[in-house]
């Protein structure tokens, strides 16, 4: 089944060859992402799955399977690194890491998802700043 | 006894109600809570990727001033802070090379020898004063109040950092049953409130707070008690603005479990910054007749 992706001529502009996104995603996050049997139990108790286009789990057998469009699903920036997922998977694979490592695969070849001037000025005022230091580090390189 | 303490920086912005109630707090308690003399921003979020050493660096250089103060143990208010200080804590102490690493960056401190022990302020509560303590010392019992306890994510996940059990939290509806309140149970209490995407993706976070309040508030709850500064603007303002998306939805006041301690206690409700709310914290507390003000 072909999912609707977000687009981004930037982001398709990162070629890896057979193989390779899945070891840069290991590398960054020390995880195996064989070991993960699809059980969906990340998809289950994820609290943002509504909002995702691909499960937790889809992303994980996209990027084995060598389907880099993945680094374009909204799953990966709509992730909030909650944990529930990596607490929960019974082949204690953590999750939480492994989509920090797609967004910083997409973050260090200076692709930013968050455009600051988009912040308003009241929106600055308002909202706590930890939320902004969080922002910065998850969707800025 | 004394606590050393780290505030980190919302604490000195918009949530100065929960830093406030809870110096008012250790006051009536008999302890004092010191405030760190150099601290500088945690970071907020770990550091999830192996390479990178480079975000452990706040959250150690504020380990290594607890060191240097001569502490062994700092206590903070904030999850997220409480979060991120413990898992570099732990990364260094199972990571010895990356600690290696870490020190030779630090030009003007000293070594981290790893001797701190991060606490949040409830396991303080819970494990150092007791909360049987705190019942005794109840003089406005918070009866006939129903309360669901709100957990998130920082404060019981990753496992090797929590504070409680990871799935089934019990602190807080202890601490509650001990302030005198009844307590609403809630299968979204340990659901992540939507974070930093309170920013970039309002609705998602009105959802989301609509989600959590709403079970709660069909099985007789009338507030929410929690104990981080984001969380409390996303279930209490974004919250807010769910009435808008939802007919017939009424958000339920948002309570720091500080402030609901200061006021069982009977303390000046100066110290609980009410003020700062979204929904009207003083109304319920009025209703309820804890709150004779």
């Amino acid at each position: 089944m072909k999912k609707q992706l977000l687009k981004s001529k930037e982001i398709d502009a990162i070629k890896f060859k057979k193989g390779e996104l899945v070891a840069e995603v290991e590398e960054l996050c020390g995880e195996n992402l064989f070991g993960c049997y699809q059980c969906g139990t990340c998809s289950a108790g994820c609290p943002f799955i509504e909002d995702m286009d691909l499960g937790p789990d889809e992303v994980i057998r996209y990027v084995v399977l060598d389907r880099n469009e993945v680094l374009n699903s909204k799953t990966i920036w709509i992730c909030a690194s909650c944990y529930t997922c990596a607490e929960r998977c019974p082949r204690d694979l953590n999750i939480t890491k492994i989509m920090e490592a797609l967004r910083q695969i997409v973050l260090r070849k200076k692709i930013d998802h968050t455009k600051l001037v988009k912040i308003s000025k009241k929106e600055r005022e308002s909202i706590p700043q930890l939320a902004f230091v969080s922002l910065f580090r998850k969707n800025i390189g | 006894m004394k606590l050393l303490y780290y505030p980190g920086c919302t604490l000195k912005t918009s949530a100065k109600n929960l830093e406030k109630s809870a110096f008012a707090i250790m006051e009536a308690l008999g302890h004092e809570m010191v405030e760190m003399k150099d601290w500088t921003c945690c970071g907020v979020v770990a550091s999830l990727t192996d390479d990178d050493l480079m975000h452990h660096l706040a959250p150690l250089r504020n380990l290594i001033h607890v060191e240097d103060e001569g502490e062994d143990r700092v206590a903070t208010l904030c999850d997220m802070c409480c979060n991120t200080l413990k898992q570099t804590n732990l990364r260094v102490k199972e990571k010895p090379d990356d600690l290696e690493t870490l020190n030779l960056f630090m030009d003007r401190e000293n070594d981290y020898k790893g001797t701190v022990k991060v606490i949040h302020f409830l396991e303080f509560l819970r494990d150092e004063v007791g909360f049987d303590v705190l019942k005794k010392m109840v003089k406005n019992p918070l009866k006939g109040m129903k309360i669901m306890p709100y957990y998130g994510c920082m404060l019981l996940r990753p496992r090797d950092v929590s504070i409680d059990d990871a799935e089934e939290p019990t602190i807080l509806k202890e601490l509650l049953t001990a302030l005198g309140a009844e307590v609403v149970d809630n299968p979204f209490k340990i659901e992540c409130c939507g974070s930093y995407h309170t920013i970039e993706e309002k609705n998602l976070v009105s959802n989301r707070a609509y989600r959590i309040t709403k079970f709660a508030v069909d099985r007789g709850s009338d507030a929410i008690v929690l104990s981080c500064p984001l969380c409390r603007f996303n279930l209490d303002v974004r919250g807010k603005e769910a009435e808008k998306i939802y007919n017939n939805y009424k958000q339920v006041p948002v309570y720091y479990y500080t402030q609901l301690i200061a006021v069982a206690l009977g303390l000046d409700p100066k110290c609980c910054g009410f003020d700062d709310h979204a929904v009207d914290p003083i109304l319920l507390l009025k209703k309820k007749g804890v709150f004779e003000k």
